[in-house]
């Protein structure tokens, strides 16, 4: 007898009621207080805020802990969020020149104005694990040298002096500058669009992208110009106002590659650069935004276009790792709809060459006995 | 609709603000006046993954109203798991009604199914589609297919027509067969089987299709020309069944097959489960259909 198969509601509260059992695991130990993950899994909650486009720790601290620690999925929360805020305005271009650097590295020169800043690193780490972490030894108070005063200059403004590396670049007077949450997107896109699309990029998806460029598809010799990692003011032009009003600062990654370039038809031999800008710290994602930003750079410096790196289409059109993600897994769902239409097609398909082998076999059997 | 400092996150009405829903109803209104053409609009991340309906849910949660009274189906079944949360979360987030029946919803969503119950005028049907590009499968740039469509190039997908008659001897699309809407554009109807196709023609309700993760809507408004690609010798034709529906007995409907056993025993059965619940009430019956306790077989709408 046919019983009728129920979805149905009991069957995924039933399922929702069990995954809050297991994120919340074994009662005996204590729950994860948001503070605890965002002072003490700093850097994955910085993921979060970057590829859920929303610089907010608590908020992405929740969505870690929900997501029971699954990035992508705790990166899909913080979107769903944060899509439903109205919008009020724009910030003003932030000035990564004047940022408050707690980090700042350059791979192209030994020193240089406001020298190198080693900051909290895993660099130079030995990667041993450590037991005494594990039985919560207590930290040392660090040692840091008093913030500068001063600013440091960009290692691009250093080498623009001399003329060799290409300038920021114009955009018409017209431009205004896109937003991707706001409209959709289209192709070919201009630069600002594009950087948006990979700052909120699959970090993973960038990293292998990036790291195809540097084993030969599309090599474009990079060299870290500079990374640096503090603190950048955000200011919003409020029209009552005669003066920008501060918001407040954010920590942002910066990371500036400079490329060699033997000049084209369209630009003269220079340094050229890639460019990479995510919320938090994350220097793996930045420098792989950064690489990736060079390599779509191919059709506007007269590059060939060989690689995947380098094809805007498909590298934007699939960076987004809560769209991969939702896509990928949509073949969950039930499909038995189309599946019963491809199944009567295969059927009497499959009926009408077995028809045709019925005919032919006699045929068959007399030349294997010639 | 603003945080308070009570509340970490919360909610507008209708899950998204006011801004974007003003946005997708634009890009609906034009989609209305251009028929099978696909406006892009700036999809929204909603609180489901894209490729589960996102597209069908920012249509629907845009148009959506306080008297508004919802049907959700996937399948054609109101009881498959995605329609119970997609009917689950508007009545969270709207509070509106919803129900199982055709006739009594003013908006119906859908995955892959019409339902066999003719629509009629004033009803909404919005599909949830994944690749909104009936070109897509020839040609992968969005660049291209776009100037395709600008130039009605449609002579790449006569040619995939064409190619599958010569190599199968028949045109071997089953379900997102396309169309061209009122002589113009070719549109996919989204995953539905062809079976599915004719409704769509002169329909006199509203259709309305949603792609979120490609980030398209597009329409086809009531009483609008849809007519399924074929050639003269070659004409449309949608897919029979041998049997009636094995619960209601309904014939020229679309039937799922269900395994019995593991014996290759199967049974049809229809896959609008609002329809053969509503013929097995009128006393229809088919040849496995509970004659003693029909109570049994009925499937109760999942609330």
């Amino acid at each position: 007898m046919y019983v009728a198969v129920k979805g149905g509601e009991a069957a995924i509260a039933n399922a929702h009621r069990l995954l809050a059992d297991r994120r919340r695991g074994d009662r005996a130990v204590p729950a994860l207080r948001l503070d605890q993950i965002v002072e003490q899994l700093a850097l994955g909650v910085d993921r979060v805020m970057s590829e859920g486009s929303l610089y907010d720790r608590e908020l992405a601290a929740l969505a870690v802990v929900q997501a029971r620690g699954d990035m992508i999925e705790a990166i899909f929360l913080v979107r769903a969020y944060r899509t439903t805020l109205p919008r009020f305005g724009y910030t003003n271009p932030v000035d990564t020149g004047t940022m408050q650097v707690e980090r700042r590295i350059s791979a192209t020169y030994k020193d240089l104005p406001g020298g190198q800043v080693l900051g909290p690193t895993f660099d130079y780490t030995h990667r041993l694990l450590d037991p005494e972490l594990a039985a919560g030894a207590e930290v040392e108070t660090p040692a840091q040298r008093p913030v500068e005063p001063e600013a440091m200059p960009r290692v691009s403004a250093i080498l623009a002096h001399e003329g060799l590396i290409e300038a920021d670049g114009d955009m018409p007077l017209d431009h205004v500058p896109g937003d991707i949450t706001r409209e959709p997107l289209q192709f070919p896109m201009a630069r600002d669009i594009r950087l948006q699309a990979l700052s909120r990029g699959d970090e993973g998806f960038l990293l292998a992208l990036g790291y195809s460029t540097q084993r030969g598809y599309a090599r474009n010799h990079p060299f870290v110009g500079e990374i640096r990692i503090g603190e950048v003011e955000l200011e919003l032009d409020v029209p009552e106002l005669p003066f920008a009003v501060p918001l407040g600062s954010i920590r942002v990654t910066e990371c500036q590659m400079v490329n060699q370039f033997k000049g084209s038809a369209k630009a003269p031999p220079q340094f050229t650069r890639g460019y990479g800008l995510v919320f938090g710290q994350s220097e793996r994602k930045a420098m792989a935004m950064a690489l990736c930003d060079r390599a779509l750079r191919a059709g506007e410096l007269g590059e060939d276009v060989v690689a995947a790196a380098q094809d805007e289409e498909f590298v934007i059109s699939h960076s987004d790792n809560v769209q991969a993600t939702g896509f990928v897994e949509h073949l969950k769902l039930p499909h038995y709809v189309d599946f019963q239409a491809e199944l009567g097609l295969v059927r009497r398909m499959r009926a009408e060459y077995e028809a045709r082998e019925n005919e032919d076999r006699p045929e068959q059997k007399r030349e294997a006995a010639e | 609709m603003n945080a308070q400092s009570t509340d970490i996150a919360t909610y507008n009405f209708a899950y998204l603000d006011e801004q974007t829903k003003r946005m997708i109803r634009r890009a609906i209104l034009k989609g209305i006046a251009i028929p099978g053409y696909q406006v892009p609009f700036a999809s929204r991340e909603m609180p489901m993954p894209y490729g589960w309906g996102t597209g069908g849910v920012q249509v629907t949660a845009s148009i959506i109203g306080p008297d508004d009274v919802l049907k959700v189906i996937d399948q054609g079944a109101d009881d498959t798991t995605n329609a119970v949360s997609i009917r689950a979360f508007f009545k969270k987030v709207a509070k509106v009604d919803v129900t199982t029946e055709t006739a009594k919803a003013t908006i119906i969503q859908t995955r892959h199914r019409i339902p066999e119950q003719p629509l009629t005028a004033g009803q909404v049907l919005v599909f949830q589609v994944p690749i909104p590009e009936p070109l897509r499968f020839l040609e992968p740039r969005e660049t291209e297919t776009r100037k395709m469509h600008a130039l009605e190039e449609y002579g790449l997908m006569h040619v995939k027509l064409y190619e599958d008659i010569a190599k199968h001897g028949r045109i071997a699309t089953t379900y997102a067969y396309p169309v061209k809407v009122e002589g113009r554009y070719v549109m996919d109807p989204s995953p539905t089987p062809k079976f599915d196709n004719p409704k769509m023609h002169r329909s006199p309700a509203l259709q309305l299709f949603g792609a979120g993760r490609e980030k398209r809507i597009y329409a086809v408004p009531p009483f609008t020309e849809v007519v399924s690609l074929d050639f003269e010798d070659h004409p449309f034709e949608v897919q029979t069944f041998d049997q009636p529906c094995a619960l209601c007995g309904a014939e020229n409907v679309y039937l799922d097959e269900v395994i019995l056993d593991d014996h290759g025993g199967h049974m049809f059965v229809c896959s609008d489960t609002d329809h053969c619940e509503k013929r097995r009430a009128d006393g229809h019956h088919g040849h496995l259909a509970p004659e003693t306790h029909s109570a049994s077989g009925k499937m109760e709408p999942a609330e």
